[in-house]
């Protein structure tokens, strides 16, 4: 079962450690860049589109459509659905989809976020909104 | 600078074994580079270049020491199963610099019999390790969108599959030799949806090796003269999850760079060697490298089109990682060699393109709907 499923908790480090903290908080950030403007994820402490140093962090509102996805039929841990979500804010990010029939998956299907426990912070899935 | 038509492949082994349980890695790669000098007629101490990937245990520096080689260029760029057509192309350049003549590259491990020790993660790991990615639910994230952009059919993937078992059944050495229909491919079990088994490649123990050199020591070797005259490489990836776009692959980058270099276009290749890991990824790369326009990959592939003696692209004609093998997986090494064997002339009769003087053979490596590399080889026959 999807939700008896252990997963595996992020490890952290200095560039991203404010985004694990605010997972805490049940807030999914993202990094946007100051001097084009453009967000971005995972975060990074340089923007991946115009290399300045000038990112900061944004509250995304979780929410977003879905871009595409698979269904994994069998696993060691049962079936899931691995997919792509673009965030309202602009970027997309890869995830699974929970608390959900799995079998009606639909591409732009609105979606928002839901964190799940792990030995350390929370991590970030998608259901369906 | 160019390496058109500077470096010859005068070299190719395929190990005969798709399942090699009795064998150890490093002994399958001493195996099948044996097996490419001799097709070559040279001697390991002929051999000054080393070009390997993630699959030589130990890297470089072990392979180099286990196999007895004194090399003074060696190269040992992993991009999954692309990486032996990035080593061809590497390898060509480094004989045009003169940074080595006669070059060996290794590919050769056992997923078959054990699985194969995890990729290394780079600085996505906390934000992607726990969904589970893996080749099969990631090319089919790429399937799933392309049908929805473009309108692609599980029937027509399932021709790629088809085309390669009509292929698959005069090699002796291929894993599934039946020839399959469309509904064998839409009944067999979905993997991960759209992609049912038959769009999966085959899992195999083996390998495959090259030697290339160059013009002047190719020519003493009394073999048909096979050479590079293009080659292009480039990778993509999310990047910031900006304008997500998982319907085309790096291919759309190094497929032109590499016909530009050799002057041709994809109307003049008479032999594909297109890399298969699923039904999905060929589709994709044909499109990506021209053959048809982006969205009719489709209509290209359904109808036995790429079928030697039917249609119009023959590909794979050894049954490709669809049918044969996909030793490591990783698909790169046996892309290359069954174009030479195509250019020499020395395919199964009833697969041989004829007249076949001009080949592809382009892979992807790495995970296509994630983070992957591209690399494309025009070869010629001289």
């Amino acid at each position: 079962m999807a939700d008896a499923k252990k997963y595996p908790a992020p490890q952290g480090n200095p560039e991203t450690a404010a985004f694990w903290e605010a997972a805490r908080q049940g807030k999914l950030l993202i990094k946007r860049c100051t001097s084009c403007g453009e967000a971005h994820y995972f975060p990074r402490s340089i923007c991946p589109f115009c290399f300045s140093d000038k990112t900061v962090w944004e509250e995304s509102a979780g929410e977003g459509e879905i871009y595409t996805f698979s269904l994994m039929r069998k696993s060691a841990t049962g079936p899931y659905a691995i997919g792509y979500v673009t965030l309202k804010e602009g970027p997309s990010l890869q995830t699974n989809f929970v608390d959900c029939d799995m079998d009606s998956l639909k591409i732009g299907q609105k979606v928002k976020v839901v964190f799940k426990p792990t030995d350390g912070a929370p991590l970030p899935f998608f259901t369906v909104a | 600078m160019t390496i058109k038509g500077k470096a010859y492949i005068a070299g190719i082994y395929e190990h005969p074994t798709r399942h090699a349980p009795d064998k150890s890695t490093a002994q399958l790669h001493a195996e099948v580079a044996k097996g490419a000098l001799e097709d070559a007629g040279l001697t390991k101490a002929d051999i000054d270049g080393y070009f390997c990937a993630g699959d030589a245990p130990g890297g470089v520096m072990a392979m180099v020491d286990y196999l007895g080689l004194k090399v003074r260029h060696f190269d040992s760029t992993d991009t999954g199963g692309c990486s032996y057509l990035v080593h061809l192309g590497h390898a060509a350049e480094a004989i045009a610099a003169g940074k080595c003549s006669i070059a060996l590259i290794t590919l050769a491990g056992k997923p078959r019999t054990g699985a194969m020790p995890p990729r290394a993660s780079g600085a996505e790991v906390d934000f992607e390790a726990a969904y589970g990615a893996t080749t099969h639910n990631v090319y089919g994230m790429c399937a799933m969108r392309h049908m929805h952009e473009f309108g692609t059919t599980s029937e027509q993937l399932a021709w790629i599959k088809v085309a390669a078992s009509h292929h698959a059944q005069y090699n002796e050495h291929a894993m599934l030799r039946d020839v399959v229909t469309v509904e064998d491919v839409l009944n067999s079990p979905m993997i991960s949806d759209p992609l049912h088994r038959m769009d999966c490649c085959v899992v195999t123990d083996g390998g495959g090796a090259l030697i290339v050199t160059t013009q002047e020591i190719a020519r003493s070797l009394n073999k048909p003269l096979v050479r590079m005259i293009g080659h292009g490489e480039a990778m993509k990836g999310p990047r910031g999850g900006k304008d997500l776009n998982l319907t085309y692959s790096a291919g759309v980058w190094s497929g032109p760079r590499a016909f530009e270099e050799a002057g041709v276009t994809p109307k003049d290749i008479k032999y594909a060697s297109i890399y298969d890991s699923f039904t999905i990824t060929v589709l994709m790369q044909l499109e990506d490298l021209g053959f048809c326009k982006k969205g009719e990959g489709g209509k290209f592939v359904a109808d036995g089109n790429l079928i030697s003696g039917v249609g119009k692209l023959p590909f794979n004609t050894d049954g490709g990682g669809l049918c044969s093998n996909h030793p490591v997986n990783r698909g790169g090494m046996t892309k290359i060699i069954e174009a030479v064997r195509q250019l020499r002339g020395q395919a199964h009769p009833k697969v041989q393109v004829r007249n076949c003087d001009l080949a592809i053979a382009h892979g992807t490596g790495g995970l296509l709907g994630v983070r992957h590399a591209a690399s494309t080889c025009i070869l010629e026959r001289v």
